[in-house]
């Protein structure tokens, strides 16, 4: 990560001429939604939404991997982590997620061996360190850390590590572009594509999403300035209408992204069917374990049952991660849904849309 | 078409699953974070923890003294005023970059002292141990602690050792206690913030937070930086002989700037502005931060200090820190508003605002 850059990209000037640049420009009402959790979390930590003209507006997309997890999904999660010859590993922000019953922090209190890591590879060591256990990795995200999983099952096989295996509950991206646009009641001038995912699948892999529906695309950075100049370029587009698929972060993303990582995947991973938080099923949207993989894959070495999940009344977490409505919206918000005592995931989750806007604006 | 992940029976008629039965909570009347069990996040020193003490320890212990939730409590005996505060330390590592629980455990509450414009003289020490846990590691922490003591100039003088089967505890776990002479004529306290006042801040943010967590276990983020722990008590008071009109001091340890700044707004009933440019931040604890999602203003700091002072005396207050090894990045990051009451509002690097509020639970890294 080229951290060193950081500092230029934020820079006060560059982001005021934008801003100026943006204001200028920006004539009609427009919504834009971004569509990933880390530029909601950038532009309200950096007050962008403060210095936007009122034209814009700004909503965000299905892209919190832990808002978009399914409620079956966590519950599964968490009854994989009452077998006591489990141990869960994940990464953080799972860990207060309520599915319909309970949260993995609620059982780690119960006793269960839950353990936050910060890579997959940790994973695999506490299965090596506990060969008398069986480890499972909770997979949740998007193309972007995927791969990572990818390849702790490729060491796993390779260092014969069989007491690891890893839940494949990931989600992909372009596929849920696909079924925002064709959703009712979603209105929708201009994408913020996610940087982090475009650094694994490339521009290109947005070519047939940009072609069915000719809307303004652009794959913006993170910092201030990123931010801005994405938004900057979508709406010149909108304004001219001309739309088109740009690149506003080619220091990160190039055209064909990461080959070696795309082919990682490729190899432990088929496409699958996969339930979205708020969205519902869609087609070739996640990520399986192949059979050649079987031994790796949690779903095939456990037999856990669910019941149907118990959906919080009033949670209105599927229109805000499809933009139909702002948390404001929501008769839940800051009432009975806080960070404190969280209803639904986009309140949990730092990257949450709920959870930014309870935090930053007041 | 592929069944949703890990479900494999009748959908819907399952009601007994792995080893226990699954109660359904009704979400509108019984929230689920409501719970029947202690979670870290109870000890997170963010608003889960601050509503343990205000909802179920303030009604029982009820008394004017502790109602004023301060750092430590202040009140006067025989007419002198007297601070009095205790705290308990549990850390993993025990040994880290920059300092140790032993050290820790004593500057924690020589710090709390001071932030009630006291000084402090006596500590106790009360230790619980894990048997089992080696005598050299005990040796080492004791001889840290009296250190520790000797450069804060407070004597450790009674104590308690208890040692629990193994299991029971983490190893090793210190409580101290402190109490001080509060300066005379002056009136630092938390509500004390006032319209006007300027807030400084004794130096860079997070360092204590990002040091522990690149230590831990399962992380292999390599780094040279070190905990700031240190005792304030001298500073504190070479700041009160420079003005003893200074309002709050606090230091802002877990929950961090973010957390403290919150209380302070809350219970002074004022608004706080600061500015995210002026605040010190090593460039290597933001990239750190950047990494794990983690906001460095909601990080742990055990060497550092919040000072609400006055406009007319914020120069002078600012020199003595500045003259003092533990304050030479002082820097005045904010001030008090009379608008946003009870709520801190930052203005951007890049000129937006957007509000600092107090962290829920612990901070937990994020996914990508």
């Amino acid at each position: 990560m080229a951290l060193k850059h950081i500092e230029e990209y934020r820079d006060a000037e560059i982001s005021k001429h934008l801003i100026a640049k943006i204001k200028a420009a920006s004539k009609r009402n427009i919504r834009l939604m971004e569509v990933c959790g880390t530029h909601t979390v950038s532009i309200f930590r950096s007050g962008i939404r403060s210095l936007l003209p009122e034209t814009l507006s700004l909503l965000s997309g299905p892209g919190c991997p832990v808002c978009v997890t399914d409620q079956r999904e966590i519950d599964t999660f968490i009854e994989l982590a009452r077998l006591d010859e489990v141990i869960v590993t994940t990464f953080g922000d799972l860990m207060r997620v309520p599915g319909s019953y309970s949260s993995l922090q609620k059982e780690r209190a119960e006793g269960s061996d839950i353990r936050v890591v910060y890579s997959t590879f940790d994973a695999l060591e506490v299965a090596q360190k506990h060969p008398d256990k069986k480890v499972v990795f909770l997979g949740v995200g998007f193309e972007t850390t995927a791969p990572t999983i990818a390849a702790s099952i490729m060491q796993a096989a390779q260092k014969k590590v069989d007491n690891y295996s890893v839940i494949s509950a990931h989600k992909l991206v372009p596929p849920a572009l696909d079924t925002l646009m064709s959703t009712e009641d979603v209105h929708l001038d201009g994408f913020l594509l996610p940087g982090h995912v475009s650094v694994i699948i490339g521009l290109n892999a947005y070519r047939p999403f940009f072609d069915t529906y000719q809307i303004p695309c652009v794959v913006a950075g993170f910092e201030p300035a990123d931010i801005l100049q994405s938004i900057n370029m979508l709406v010149q587009m909108i304004e001219t209408k001309t739309p088109s698929l740009e690149n506003a972060y080619p220091r990160a993303v190039s055209s064909k992204g990461n080959t070696k990582a795309q082919k990682m995947l490729q190899d432990i991973f088929e496409p699958s069917d996969a339930c979205w938080r708020g969205i519902g099923l869609i087609a070739q949207s996640g990520l399986k374990i192949r059979s050649e993989f079987e031994a790796y894959d949690a779903e095939k070495q456990f037999d856990i049952q669910v019941p149907d999940p118990k959906i919080p009344k009033g949670c209105a977490c599927g229109e805000i991660l499809t933009g139909k409505k702002s948390p404001p919206d929501c008769k839940l918000y800051r009432k009975i849904c806080t960070p404190t005592d969280p209803v639904g995931p986009c309140m949990v989750s730092t990257e949450g849309t709920c959870a930014a806007y309870y935090r930053y604006t007041g | 078409m592929r069944r949703t992940i890990g479900i494999r029976g009748d959908e819907g008629k399952v009601t007994e699953v792995g080893r226990r039965i699954i109660p359904y909570l009704d979400i509108r009347t019984d929230n689920l974070m409501k719970t029947d069990k202690i979670l870290l996040d109870h000890g997170s020193g963010g608003k889960i923890s601050h509503r343990l003490t205000t909802d179920i320890m303030l009604p029982i212990f009820n008394n004017p003294i502790l109602s004023e939730l301060n750092d430590g409590a202040i009140f006067s005996l025989e007419g002198v005023r007297l601070a009095f505060s205790t705290d308990s330390y549990t850390v993993d590592p025990i040994f880290f970059p920059g300092g140790n629980i032993g050290d820790l455990a004593i500057n924690g509450t020589v710090n709390d002292i001071a932030m009630c414009g006291g000084d402090p003289v006596y500590l106790s020490a009360g230790l619980l141990i894990e048997e089992g846990f080696s005598m050299e590691d005990l040796e080492r922490i004791l001889n840290e602690m009296g250190n520790a003591a000797e450069k804060a100039g407070v004597s450790v003088v009674t104590g308690d050792t208890k040692v629990v089967p193994k299991g029971a505890l983490d190893k090793i776990f210190i409580n101290t206690s402190g109490i001080g002479l509060i300066v005379p004529d002056i009136d630092i306290a938390c509500h004390n913030a006032k319209p006007g006042d300027q807030i400084i801040l004794s130096g860079t943010i997070a360092d204590h937070g990002i040091t522990i967590l690149t230590q831990r276990e399962g992380f292999s983020f390599e780094s040279t930086l070190t905990s700031d722990t240190a005792p304030l008590n001298h500073m504190v008071k070479d700041m009160l002989a420079t003005s003893p009109h200074i309002h709050v001091l606090r230091d802002p340890t877990r929950g961090g700037v973010g957390t403290a700044l919150n209380e302070i707004a809350e219970k002074s009933q004022i608004g706080i502005k600061i500015y995210e440019d002026k605040i010190p931040l090593k460039k290597e604890v933001a990239a750190a931060c950047e990494l794990l999602g983690f906001d460095p203003l909601y990080l742990a700091n055990e060497g550092k200090l919040l000072a609400f002072v006055p406009a007319k005396d914020t120069d002078a207050v600012l020199k003595t820190m500045s003259a003092n090894p533990y304050g030479l990045d002082a820097a005045v990051i904010g001030e008090v508003i009379k608008n946003h009451l009870g709520k801190v509002v930052m203005e951007t690097r890049i000129g937006g605002s957007r509000i600092v509020d107090m962290l829920a639970g612990e901070q937990l890294p994020r996914i990508c």
